[in-house]
Parts: C-alpha cells; structure tokens; sequence
C-alpha cells in the first residue's frame, strides 16, 4: 500500500509543466468544452461589453487576471477552506481581485473605465469564473488550477473578441477606432445599427456556435 | 471536511482583515492616480468644447494656457470660497453632481474662459457646465458661448448609462456640430436655448436658430438635454447678461475711440 502510495507521487512529480493532460486544461476550454458557447455561461457580458474591441480586450485581460489569480489563492488554500463557507469565501476571493482590477483601470484606464462601467464590477457575477473554483481549484493543485483558469479565460476571451470585432466593424465600420472601411475607399459603407445593440451579439453568438457545432457535431443532450 | 465553529468564525475573520486590508491599502495606493485621471479626462472634456481634441498634442498645458476658470453664484458674482483641503477652491474641484442635487439658487457654476495663449483678456469663449437627466441616468456636458454671450461656440456631451446607439449618440461629434452657430436668445432678447427637435430628418423649414435635428430611437435623451440646457442657462442667466453687457460696454468703448 505505502508503496504504491509513493510510486504515485514520484509519477506524479515527474509529470512535465505541460503533460498531454495539463494541455487539455488550457485547450478544452477553447472549443469543446468553451464556457460561452457550450456552458453558455458569462453571456451577460458577452453581450453588453463587446460593442467595440478595445473595451473588449481590456475586458478580456481583467476577466483573465481575475481567474487566474482567484484560481490561484483559492487553490493555495483549499485545505484550509472551510466546506460550509467556501462559496462565501471564494466570492470574497474573488471580489477583493475584481475591485483591485477596478481600481487599477480607473488610475490608469480612466476611458474605458467609464466604457465598461459597471461591467469590470460583475466579474464577480460572472459563472465563470466560479464556477472553476468550485468546480477545479478547490479540489486540484495550484498549477493545474491556474491552467485550468487560463484555459477558461481564454476560451471566453476569444469568443468576446470574435463578437466585438465583427460588431464594431459592421456596427461602427471601425476595428479599435480606426475607420477601416472609408480607408479602403468605401467611405459610405452601411453601417448596421442593429450590430451596436444586444441584438447583434446574438445574432454573432448564435453563428459561432453554428459554426463550432457543425464542425464538432456536438448535440445538446435531452 | 467539518471543522468547529470557532475555525469557521476565525479563518472568514482573518481572511476578512486581509482580503480588507489589501484593498484598503491598493485604494490609497491609487487614489493619486485616479484623482489626475479624471482631472485629465475632465480638462479634455472641456477644451473639447472649444477645440478638435485630436489636433492637440498636451491636453493639459493646452489647457493650462488656454483657460481660466473662476466660480459663480446663482447671482452671476463671483465667489471664491476654501476647498476641503484648505486651498481656495478651483472650478475644477467643482462637483456639478453634488451642485446640481442642490437647489438652483445654493449651488455653485464653474466658468472656464477660453482666451488666446498668453492673453487671459482676449476672451474668445465662456465655457459652462451643464447637468442634467436623459433617459436612464445623468447626462452632463459644456457649452461654450461666443463673447456675444448668444452664439453657441462648441458643446459637448457626455452620460452615464444613455443606450448604445441611440442616446448615447449625444457624446457624437456629429450631434454636437448641429449646435455650432446657434443662438440661445431670441430676437426679443427671451433666453430659449437650442432645441433638439425629434427624429433626425426633419424638414429644413424646423431647422432654425434655435432648432436643430435630433436622434431616431432617442427622443428622451433628446427631451433631457433640452431640459438640462434650457435649465443651467437660466441658472447662469445673471452672469450672461453682466458679460454681455460688460461685452457691448466694451464694443461701444471701442467706438467712441475711433
């Protein structure tokens, strides 16, 4: 029994920084098994930030550092949590990183700051990113937990991304601000009002997923 | 795992006092920084009345040469008054928030003077702070006069949570050139401000002095932005007419000498 026991952990030791099973954390999340698309879970802010990129991207970033770190710390401390406080304690975990985000971006990133208003605040709320530390870090080591949160941020990140780029450029004409379409002579290129509403991040959503589950043959379960 | 009740109560206390103290301590840390972003955000949001942003390379020294401010009273007097830090009170530290929950005749008005660099008696603009409500949640802005005190210089908008697309459009440069050239006074000398007219394609028989084109989809904002203009300009009303008659003192003082 013992020996076994400590056969396990030297395997365990030996296992690479990215072993075939750490890489599946970081790229599940990114088109199997994505948060937004196939867990449909953070869609609130998928809808409301992405009508531009910039705002998106620094929404991405803090999302990822929010995780990331929260994932971390509440890793570090799983065997100290007590099981009757840990939802409580991973949401103190998690707001104390979001207000810092917060404040941070409003030091330093005053205009988006004011763009993403009170969005940078509902990290909090945002599924994701707890449901990886309840689902993940409180039972896992913190590497892999980091990984998995990386993994996760990522596979929201590049969906948000998605929308907000095809959102702005059809929504505003713009990619980060910059005129695209009067630059390539296209100067009264119609821009769709729709795509600057909730609307037309459903709309985009909705194709993505099209896309990915025609391509995966995923099929929801009933 | 069960653990007792006093490791419960401990361990949330002291992550409490952590999790609190670092936050605490991350908010001071930053405060200074904060405080000159939104400075800088509002300086920019000021010359913007007056100038093209994107021309300038230093907004603040733009600003710093450009303009002088100074605080009114409901009277149009002038008022200079200690801020909480114990230094006389700038028109920038101006709170129009917590001035516009005031009573109209409590509050205090910032006035920035937009003058040539180096001349601060070579007025070429009073530029005004405006507040008020649009469809959801406040919208603010500065209108910047002409030295006539009638000519509508430059405007600019800007709010806390109008919807994308539709009210927000108020912070558009194009919505705020309707306002160029317009005037405030009728012809009797009645203060009526400018109107944004609903929808956007009125005929140009509407489109007068005092009315422009509005914005489909935001009649509300549009209604609030007319209500907050019409409103702050009665407020500032005293301090309009002294300059313009100080102004047309000037003129007639120009004319005698010739």
């Amino acid at each position: 029994m013992a020996e076994t026991l400590e056969k396990e952990i030297t395997k365990k030791k030996s296992e690479s920084i990215l072993s075939k099973r750490r890489k599946r954390f970081v790229i599940d999340p990114l088109n199997d098994d994505n948060p937004i698309t196939i867990q449909v879970l953070g869609i609130c802010s998928a809808l409301a930030v992405t009508t531009q990129l910039k705002p998106t991207l620094v929404m991405a970033l803090s999302v990822t550092f929010v995780m990331i770190f929260s994932s971390l710390f509440t890793s570090l401390l799983r065997n100290l949590i007590p099981t009757r406080v840990r939802i409580i304690v991973q949401l103190a975990i998690i707001a104390s990183f979001v207000i810092l985000v917060n404040e941070v971006l409003h030091a330093y990133a005053f205009d988006v700051y004011k763009q993403l208003s009170v969005f940078v605040g509902l990290i909090i709320t945002n599924c994701i990113v707890m449901g990886r530390l309840e689902a993940f870090a409180m039972g896992n080591k913190p590497y892999d937990s980091v990984l998995d949160a990386f993994g996760s941020a990522m596979g929201y990140s590049w969906i948000i991304i998605a929308v907000a780029f095809f959102r702005e450029l059809l929504g505003s004409g713009k990619l980060f601000g910059f005129e695209v379409f009067s630059a390539i002579g296209w100067s009264n290129f119609p821009t769709n009002g729709l795509m600057v509403s909730p609307v037309g991040a459903f709309i985009i959503l909705g194709l993505i997923i099209w896309v990915q589950r025609a391509k995966s043959g995923y099929v929801e379960q009933h | 795992m069960q653990r007792s009740n006093t490791y419960v109560i401990l361990f949330s206390l002291v992550l409490t006092i952590i999790l609190g103290g670092l936050l605490s301590l991350a908010s001071e840390g930053l405060r200074p920084a904060q405080k000159k972003a939104e400075e800088f955000a509002k300086k920019r949001q000021i010359l913007s009345a007056v100038l093209d942003i994107q021309q300038i390379p230093d907004i603040v020294s733009t600003y710093n040469s450009r303009i002088s401010s100074y605080i009114v009273d409901a009277n149009g007097q002038t008022v200079e008054q200690t801020g909480p830090t114990g230094n006389p009170l700038r028109a920038e530290d101006l709170d129009i928030e917590k001035e516009f929950k005031k009573a109209p005749d409590q509050r205090l008005y910032p006035v920035y003077k937009f003058h040539a660099e180096g001349s601060p008696d070579d007025t070429e603009a009073y530029i005004l702070a405006l507040y008020g409500k649009g469809l959801w949640n406040d919208i603010w802005g500065y209108v910047a006069l002409e030295p006539d005190m009638n000519t509508v210089a430059g405007i600019v908008f800007d709010h806390k949570g109008e919807t994308a697309g539709l009210g927000a459009r108020i912070t558009e440069k194009e919505i705020q050139e309707r306002y160029k050239g317009k005037k405030i006074f009728d012809a009797g000398g009645e203060i009526i401000s400018v109107n944004m007219l609903k929808g956007e394609n009125n005929k140009p028989a509407s489109i007068d002095d005092h009315n422009i084109n509005g914005m489909s989809g935001a009649t509300i904002t549009a209604k609030g932005v007319n209500y907050m203009m019409i409103d702050y300009l009665n407020c500032y009303l005293p301090l309009i007419e002294s300059l313009k008659k100080g102004e047309s003192g000037a003129v007639s003082m120009l004319n005698t000498k010739n």
